[in-house]
């Protein structure tokens, strides 16, 4: 779990009912012995900031690299991308997956919103899907299979092992993607 | 794809943006510039209002809503979200907050009361709310009537971290104290705090708010920070504390960093070495006027 700030205790919880076991990554030695990271909902310009003054950033960077699996939800959605719009200059992502995201691109939080949500292959039927001032997916690359759309927007991508939602499927206590996420590692 | 109906304003939507907001710093501003140096640092909010507390205690007189016009500047001026203070009962004020899009409506004793008995009905509302609290039985009344998140007062404005600390132990000490009680107990518990009976028998099971617990009022300083973390708080807003330092920007970055790693004594240490001069402070035992009474 990267832990620098966000709904981490939420993630936490939902990997230790799917059978993992969470550890928090504050510092670049955290990372080791870890076989995957899930990044959490959050606000990205401030994990982004941290990422960098703890070092996090390249050991993360490096370690994606090198195929580790991770799991992004929202802000953690938005690190993993290959591209930010709408977000600070200075903002950086990770690009391990090949997604173009936008920011914020649903509103306010007047218009954050939930709804049943069908997801392709999930069985038992759709997600409650939590979105909380969500960014929207702009662009997929050709690698990326969408899973999960929202008005015709992808709100839930697989490349390999990375998997990002645009909502908050930890806050809704079910654990199907965490399941799947687990699985998966 | 057939898309079921979007559901805006639930209560799992208003209380997502407080968990999302979580192990980070929420910060005063009163100007764009101010917002956007909180969104360097990394604040994961700003609180816009015409003064921050040490200033509204300084000048006296009515304190209400900020215009509109600053806190429309302050919002296109960053991309996190914007927070802004209406008076408590002052539903009219929080209906117009509503209405310029703010993220989240601090239900404020900073602010002078409207209503000296009743709060707002925040269950009305499609922006969230935060409320202060004192002690659990406050914090509870405030719950039901619709609080999306809960942050202890402390006393605004002052830079004396005392308050902020007994309301936290209050709160916290009460919270362990109930998950100890029989079913009986429980009854007694809800009574005693003038609180919900069901609110408190979900504390029981948990030992947690059912809403995300932050910190306020006196926070001056990156131990501040690491201290009322430590105590139980989920995040911290910081008042005066920064854009009355003498370095601001360099203080809000410490202040961030040592709210993350606020376990790490060693990193608390490396922040907050050569920040300048905290705030100038006020022993809260000194106060003509306590803002954290204000609340009922």
């Amino acid at each position: 779990m990267l832990a620098l700030q966000g709904d981490v205790a939420e993630h936490a919880a939902a990997l230790l009912s799917v059978g993992a076991h969470p550890v928090e990554v504050r510092v670049p030695d955290d990372l080791a012995g870890l076989d995957a990271l899930v990044l959490p909902g959050g606000e990205s310009t401030t994990m982004s900031r941290l990422l960098e003054s703890s070092g996090l950033f390249d050991a993360v960077g490096e370690r994606l690299a090198e195929g580790m699996p991770a799991f992004g939800t929202c802000a953690g959605m938005i690190l993993l991308a290959a591209d930010v719009m709408d977000g600070r200059a200075d903002q950086r992502s990770f690009g391990a997956i090949d997604v173009v995201v936008r920011r914020n691109g649903y509103g306010r939080q007047v218009d954050s919103f939930e709804q049943a949500l069908p997801v392709e292959g999930l069985v038992g039927g759709p997600l409650d899907a939590v979105f909380i001032r969500a960014p929207v997916v702009e662009r997929v690359g050709p690698g990326v299979e969408v899973l999960a759309e929202v008005d015709g927007s992808p709100v839930l991508c697989r490349q390999g092992p990375v998997l990002v939602a645009a909502f908050h499927p930890e806050l809704s206590g079910d654990l199907r993607l965490h399941q799947l996420f687990v699985g998966e590692c | 794809m057939a898309s079921s109906p979007a559901r805006t304003g639930t209560e799992r939507v208003k209380r997502g943006l407080a968990e999302m907001l979580r192990g980070g710093v929420i910060m005063d501003v009163v100007t764009a510039e101010q917002a956007k140096i909180a969104e360097d640092a990394g604040a994961v909010s700003v609180m816009a209002l015409e003064r921050v507390p040490a200033d509204i205690r300084r000048d006296g007189g009515v304190a209400r809503m900020s215009d509109p016009a600053m806190i429309q500047d302050i919002k296109a001026a960053v991309t996190i979200p914007v927070m802004a203070k209406s008076r408590i009962g002052h539903f009219a004020e929080a209906q117009v907050l509503q209405a310029l899009g703010v993220d989240y409506v601090d239900e404020s004793e900073v602010l002078t009361p409207a209503d000296e008995a009743h709060h707002i009905d925040k269950w009305a509302f499609t922006v969230p709310f935060v409320c202060g609290a004192t002690n659990l039985g406050e914090a509870l009344r405030r719950v039901s009537e619709g609080a999306a998140m809960i942050r202890s007062k402390g006393e605004a404005g002052t830079g004396d971290v005392k308050e902020a600390v007994r309301h936290l132990r209050s709160i916290v000490g009460d919270m362990r104290k109930i998950t100890q009680a029989d079913s009986a107990e429980v009854y007694a518990w809800a009574k005693q705090l003038q609180a919900p009976v069901g609110l408190v028998a979900e504390i029981a099971q948990t030992g947690r708010l059912p809403v995300p617990m932050f910190c306020a009022g006196g926070i001056a300083t990156p131990a501040d920070a690491a201290l009322v973390m430590q105590l139980g708080a989920e995040a911290v807003f910081v008042g005066s504390g920064i854009f009355k330092s003498s370095e601001p920007a360099r203080m809000a970055v410490a202040i961030v960093e040592a709210t993350t790693h606020f376990s790490d004594p060693a990193m608390v240490a490396k922040v907050s070495t050569g920040l300048g001069r905290a705030m100038d402070g006020i022993p809260v035992d000194d106060l003509e006027v306590k803002l954290a009474e204000r609340g009922w």
